[in-house]
């Protein structure tokens, strides 16, 4: 492929949306209530939405003919891009909670940057998408707050659910090769320059929800590199479901 | 950009006046914004329509829809979805903001006044049912990805708000 960087690139970014997409759509008919069931559900439409365009401008550059749906239902599970955090799965809610404003306030710097793209297709996603992603880190910032700062009961769980998700934090801020490479060529968004704002703005949040904001220097990482926690897979059965029962069916 | 970038040669625009959005019937994708252009070059009718929200499931319909209605008057089309520039609720006609309204859906508010309903609880979507501003923000997300829920402290009607996107 002549632009394999630039299409691995894409697959970075894409795959966490994909992934998240997943994961909150998990949640239809079972969120703790129907007002943030329905909030978690348009959250995981708009992620797919935008997986869509970024896939579809995938499947041009690899200019073999593969779909939005053949990049997203037939890979295998070490070919997937998408972070740790991520595919953690909705222990409960402080858990979906917890998992989804560490990765909107990442997502949303993100988007801001790829804004200023000169890969017009990228910078027009980003664009579009950046709108949508400000909903979303509205939602999970202010419900952080919310139960952060409620009873002892739900500060507890926030407090555990940060604890345990912390230490996959760090990985959005690698750079694999396709990264580099797309940095290198003024294209990509160079993540690590977005490191100190992130942290000092999930601090702000945490501290405003009375949750004490973890010490911990260790830090879990693989999914960039396809190395996956266990959970993986059982995303995979579910979203792929389909492919594997009958092959090369179309929708 | 502006509504009046858009490019649409003036024998379609009433052809496309009549297709709608499918999840508010009440009104016309033109109303709406969606279509960006649509020219007749040789015999094919060159349209193109931009998505709302990203995963916005309407625009496959809509794109359907478009072309059939082309059809019916004669004309093939080719639709191509375009992402830049991004749509905003500005590009609702005012003639659109009306539909929504008689539709039982809030027109969206300015952006200052938008983040103030929808972050800080401020009293400012006025009621479609009794036109009270006495209502208040249930779930910023609603039915759909471009609506939250609403409800009026008076006449207590439940609604939906038509979220403010720049």
């Amino acid at each position: 492929m002549k632009n394999e960087n630039l299409y691995n690139y894409i697959l970075g970014i894409a795959d966490n949306s994909l992934i998240l997409g997943q994961r909150l759509g998990e949640l239809c008919g079972h969120g703790p209530n129907l007002e943030t069931d329905i909030a978690c559900t348009n959250i995981s439409l708009d992620l797919f939405g935008q997986v869509r365009s970024y896939f579809q401008y995938a499947g041009k550059i690899a200019g073999d003919g593969r779909s939005e749906d053949d990049i997203s239902m037939l890979r295998k599970e070490h070919e997937y891009k998408n972070v740790l955090l991520v595919e953690q799965p909705n222990t409960n809610f402080a858990y979906i909670i917890v998992r989804q404003f560490l990765f909107d306030a990442y997502h949303l710097a993100f988007l801001r940057e790829l804004q200023k793209s000169p890969d017009l297709t990228l910078s027009a996603i980003a664009n579009k998408c950046v709108k949508e992603v400000s909903y979303h880190e509205r939602f999970s910032s202010d419900w952080v707050r919310r139960l952060g700062d409620g009873t002892d009961e739900s500060r507890e769980k926030m407090q555990e659910a940060i604890n345990d998700l912390w230490m996959y934090t760090d990985e959005l801020f690698h750079q694999m090769e396709a990264d580099k490479a797309m940095v290198a060529e003024g294209i990509g968004v160079d993540v690590t320059t977005l490191k100190e704002g992130y942290y000092a703005y999930v601090k702000e949040v945490l501290e405003e929800a009375t949750i004490e904001v973890p010490e911990s220097k260790y830090f879990q990482k693989g999914g960039k590199h396809g190395v996956h926690t266990e959970h993986l897979g059982y995303i995979l059965a579910e979203l792929q479901y389909m492919q594997r029962t009958y092959p090369n069916m179309e929708w | 950009m502006t509504a009046t970038d858009q490019h649409i040669d003036d024998v379609l625009i009433p052809i496309l006046e009549k297709v709608s959005d499918p999840e508010i019937p009440v009104l016309s994708i033109m109303d709406m914004g969606v279509v960006r252009s649509a020219v007749i070059a040789d015999d094919l009718v060159k349209v193109e329509i931009t998505p709302t929200y990203s995963g916005c499931p309407a625009m496959d319909v809509i794109g359907d829809d478009i072309k059939k209605a082309l059809k019916e008057a004669g004309y093939k089309s080719e639709i191509d979805l375009i992402l830049h520039p991004a749509w905003t609720t500005d590009w609702i006609t005012p003639r659109g903001r009306k539909a929504l309204e008689d539709y039982g859906i809030a027109a969206p508010l300015e952006a200052e006044a938008d983040k103030a309903v929808l972050l800080d609880g401020k009293r400012l979507v006025k009621c479609t049912n009794c036109g009270s501003t006495n209502t208040r923000l249930v779930s910023q997300f609603g039915s759909t990805a471009c609506k939250a829920q609403f409800q009026c402290d008076d006449c207590q009607e439940p609604f939906d708000y038509f979220k403010c996107l720049k």
